[in-house]
């Protein structure tokens, strides 16, 4: 396959950036999108050129660590698909390939493709969790949960925290994967105690990152690689209305 | 001389025994001490959170953009855990047998049966977090099966449940990192560990993002820094996953313990191509439900549906009727490939097996199955572009995890006073075969459970004076990795790292990996002389070290693994024996499977980096429980 890639390269957090050409014709459509990319840079570096720089590890779709929007789409044009589980047989020979970074303020970039979703962190810091201590747990049996209930909560907790549902969005929200986390944990009985001050303490840390508001245009849902539902954020509403209703 | 610090007094006693002799730290003065911890796995996160609750100081460091990202998120079956809800005979002394015995007798026995009694306490602890195990209809826990084991005890959240019990040890350390007890470092590396006065004060860090190197101070500190099957280059490891925190350790004075022994996983999807960067892990939970076969005939290239049963061999419940395709992982991955040497295989490349749903569809109907592995399905047609629901899946043996690593006494304490070793990272019990869903017990073990109570007992009866950065042992460390990577810039040759990784791998998966021989061994050790010769004249590290340089960072991994991969090598020369995953092909039956020699290699070997070469301290393995028997499946 012969393809025309326009990648953004940029030095540094401050500095400018902009899309460079790499043509490549002997693309082998068994690759991967990164494999693919390996192949430029092992050539870039020959030359004594610096390395398209990007964020990968697991390569199994499970890490979260790939970004890459890819002619428009965050992690390209598959549905329920991480940038590094996209094949390149699903591209045209000839076809021009557009990356880029993720857009959000919340994520700035920090060096051609690699972005700084630090933000995550800090709101999963802030009260995405239970508390806890090691040691003190009671017996794993010794409360029942409902199967329905405990699978519901393991396809919020399903999220793989890339950031693809913010690079969808056009106002930049994460409320897709606030949601995850406050309904994973609101449905389980091990959740309820912090209950309110979680959802509360999240948002508002959410709001502090520079995250935009949600306006149900469901593009996160669609660029979600672990097809994370929109109903975690119908539910994250409900969650919120109702822990303030409470003060 | 190796002190393994075993408890006395029997078996079941011993951990207790030991958390009573510990010498405590009062919670009021738990603050006046730190800990370094470095790698935020399972083993890391939970190291990290823990003490930090206890009320230590606690400084964190990944190389890793957010912890999350540790590739224990990659583990799919399960975890193991002695809790008998299944009521089929299990017990802490049967999972220490099972472990044991999966390992070929080559760990020691109070380390093993400790693991096996904490590992009730970890679901616990994990359920409690809100961890989604996998419940039956009335509420309670399941448990799937998994090899080498005949109870069924292992834990699962779907596909995904090392990224769920990472999540949740994960959301215990951003609690401690919100509450400001755990200072955490992102994107940052251990380049090198700090020595004053023969313990380990400190580490070296670059900042990958400004490239800025600057050390760090503590009382004690912890590597958790996972495994090195990344030096085969193509493995189902994380492309990130490297050698290099422990193997500046060992420069610094750790012992590197077994470290030939490597597990070869059964189940992943074959290499495809030249340009491929990794393999990817098909869950060994699918041998609950696959069936293993090839073709009885060799050259029998019809469709696999137009074979009929009369014409397949399910090779491992033929010749393992115990067990079926339950077998442990070494069992499995060496019948794979004796059915591909004898020209059996099947695919493009004659080098893949058959793990074949046809009749659990049949029997449990497409939905359950879909159910029990629908992520794992959907992966391998994302890959292969085949449906695993219509063509039986295509499986090849890859490298998957390292037994070895660095030594440690029982409590998880390097040789190194101070240094403290946990989950992959360390050697302790897995011995040569790690049973499936045991990596993830041993992770939480090893950090919610055992390096607490090592920690607080060492900072409770060792006297040391504030560690400062000024002290020349600091500058030392300091310099060092400011010259290792102006050398590394400096070369300015034409080969990316990742090129000549590519050719290491191929050196070892060829002299040490499935099979071993002494001329083999031999050769490899020559060529990868040769190859490191090579990368410190030919390497090309384009970019500034004071800028975020991926290339750089490779360059510094790659020459860590080319001395450990010539180490790997001496060892495995050495162990004129088989055992677990370490198959010598001069020492074995008849029948292929491993012959071990109890009489003069039931130890470890424990390696010591000196001037003059790699030197081995044995530390010999007593068996005062289960005698060492020849490990029978059949």
């Amino acid at each position: 396959m012969k393809l025309n890639l326009k990648i953004w390269r940029q030095g540094a957090k401050d500095s400018d950036g902009k899309f460079v050409d790499y043509p490549i014709d002997d693309v082998n459509p068994d690759m991967s999108f990164l494999e693919m990319l390996d192949v430029v840079n092992i050539r870039l570096v020959a030359k004594g050129e610096t390395a398209i720089e990007f964020d990968h590890d697991c390569r199994e779709g499970i890490c979260g660590s790939c970004s890459l929007t890819i002619n428009g789409q965050p992690h390209g044009p598959d549905t329920g698909t991480a940038t590094c589980q996209l094949h390149m047989r699903r591209f045209e020979d000839g076809q021009t390939i557009v990356v880029e970074p993720w857009r959000a303020k919340a994520f700035p970039v920090l060096r051609d493709l690699m972005v700084d979703r630090s933000a995550f962190d800090r709101i999963i810091a802030a009260g995405g969790f239970v508390s806890v201590n090691t040691g003190t747990a009671p017996d794993g049996n010794a409360v029942a949960i409902p199967k329905d209930i405990c699978e519901s909560s393991m396809d919020s907790a399903a999220c793989i925290g890339c950031g693809a549902c913010v690079a969808a969005c056009k106002n930049a929200s994460a409320m897709l994967f606030v949601g995850a986390k406050v309904t994973h944990l609101a449905l389980l009985p091990q959740g309820q105690p912090e209950r309110r001050r979680r959802v509360r303490a999240m948002v508002a840390q959410m709001d502090e990152e520079g995250f935009g508001s949600c306006s149900n245009t469901g593009a996160c849902e669609a660029a979600c690689p672990k097809e994370i539902s929109l109903e975690n954020i119908a539910k994250l509403n409900r969650e919120l209305l109702a822990a303030s209703l409470c003060d | 001389m190796l002190e393994s610090h075993l408890p006395s007094g029997p078996l079941e006693k011993k951990w207790d025994l030991r958390k009573f002799e510990n010498k405590l730290v009062n919670p009021a003065n738990r603050r006046k001490h730190s800990v370094i911890v470095v790698g935020t796995g399972l083993a890391g996160a939970s190291v990290a959170a823990t003490i930090a609750e206890q009320g230590y100081r606690v400084k964190v460091f990944t190389y890793h953009e957010s912890p999350r990202r540790a590739h224990s998120i990659a583990a799919q079956g399960g975890i193991n855990a002695a809790k008998n809800y299944q009521n089929d005979g299990d017990s802490a002394y049967r999972l220490f047998y099972d472990t044991l015995k999966g390992g070929d007798f080559r760990a020691r026995e109070a380390n093993v049966y400790r693991l096996a009694q904490v590992s009730v306490n970890i679901i616990d602890q994990c359920v409690a977090q809100g961890v989604p195990f996998a419940r039956e209809y009335g509420g309670m826990l399941t448990n799937r099966s998994f090899g080498g084991a005949q109870v069924s005890r292992t834990f699962y959240a779907r596909g995904q449940t090392g990224q769920q019990l990472l999540l949740g040890a994960y959301s215990a350390l951003m609690r401690q990192v919100g509450e400001r007890t755990i200072d955490l470092h992102v994107r940052s590396e251990m380049l090198d560990l700090v020595l004053v006065n023969g313990r380990a004060r400190g580490v070296v860090v670059r900042d990958l993002v400004t490239g800025e190197i600057e050390s760090h101070s503590a009382d004690a500190v912890v590597l958790a820094t996972g495994g090195y099957a990344n030096v085969f280059f193509l493995s189902t490891n994380a492309k990130y996953s490297n050698c290099t925190a422990s193997w500046r350790a060992y420069k610094r004075g750790a012992y590197m313990a077994n470290p030939c022994y490597t597990q070869i996983h059964p189940t992943c999807i074959p290499v495809s191509g030249d340009y491929q960067s990794k393999l990817t892990l098909m869950s060994e939970s699918l041998r609950n439900d696959g069936r293993v076969w090839v073709p009885k005939k060799a050259g029998d290239t019809r469709n696999p549906a137009e074979i009929g049963d009369e014409d397949r061999d399910y090779f491992l419940e033929r010749m393992y009727p115990a067990f079926g395709n339950l077998v442990p992982r070494d069992v499995a991955s060496r019948a794979a490939k004796r059915m591909c040497d004898e020209g059996r295989g099947v695919g493009q490349t004659k080098l893949s097996v058959y793990l074949d749903f046809r009749d659990a569809i049949t029997r449990l109907g497409e939905q359950e199955v879909a159910e029990k592995y629908g992520n794992l399905f959907q992966m391998y047609e994302k890959i292969t572009d085949e449906n695993p629901y219509k063509v039986p899946m295509r499986i090849y043996p890859a490298v998957h995890y390292v037994m070895g690593g660095l030594w440690v006494d029982y409590n998880l304490m390097s040789n190194v006073p101070g240094l403290f070793v946990l989950g992959e990272a360390n050697f302790s019990d897995h011995g040569a075969n790690r049973l499936g869903a045991s990596a993830l017990m041993q992770g939480l073990a090893d950090g919610y459970f055992i390096a607490p109570y090592s920690l607080g007992n060492y900072l409770g009866s060792t006297k040391m004076e504030p560690a400062k950065d000024s002290d020349p042992a600091f500058q030392e460390a300091l310099a060092n990795v400011q010259g290792q990577v102006k050398q590394l810039l400096s070369i300015k040759g034409n080969q990316s790292a990742d090129v000549l990784h590519r050719r290491l791998g191929k050196i070892m998966w060829e002299y040490c990996g499935m099979a071993r021989n002494e001329a083999g061994l031999k050769k490899a050790m020559g060529e990868i002389r040769k190859l490191r010769e090579e990368f410190w004249s030919t390497l090309s590290v384009p970019g500034e070290g004071a800028q975020l340089n991926s290339e750089l960072e490779k360059a510094g991994r790659m020459a860590d693994f080319l001395e450990l991969g010539e180490l790997m090598c001496l060892d495995a020369l050495e162990r004129k024996e088989s055992c677990g995953g370490h198959l010598r092909e001069e020492y074995q039956t008849e029948e292929g499977e491993t012959l071990r020699d109890d009489a003069n290699f039931s130890h470890v070997a424990a390696w010591e980096g000196t001037a003059q070469g790699p030197k081995l301290h044995k530390e010999g393995l007593q068996f005062e429980y289960l005698k060492p028997g020849s490990r029978n499946y059949k």
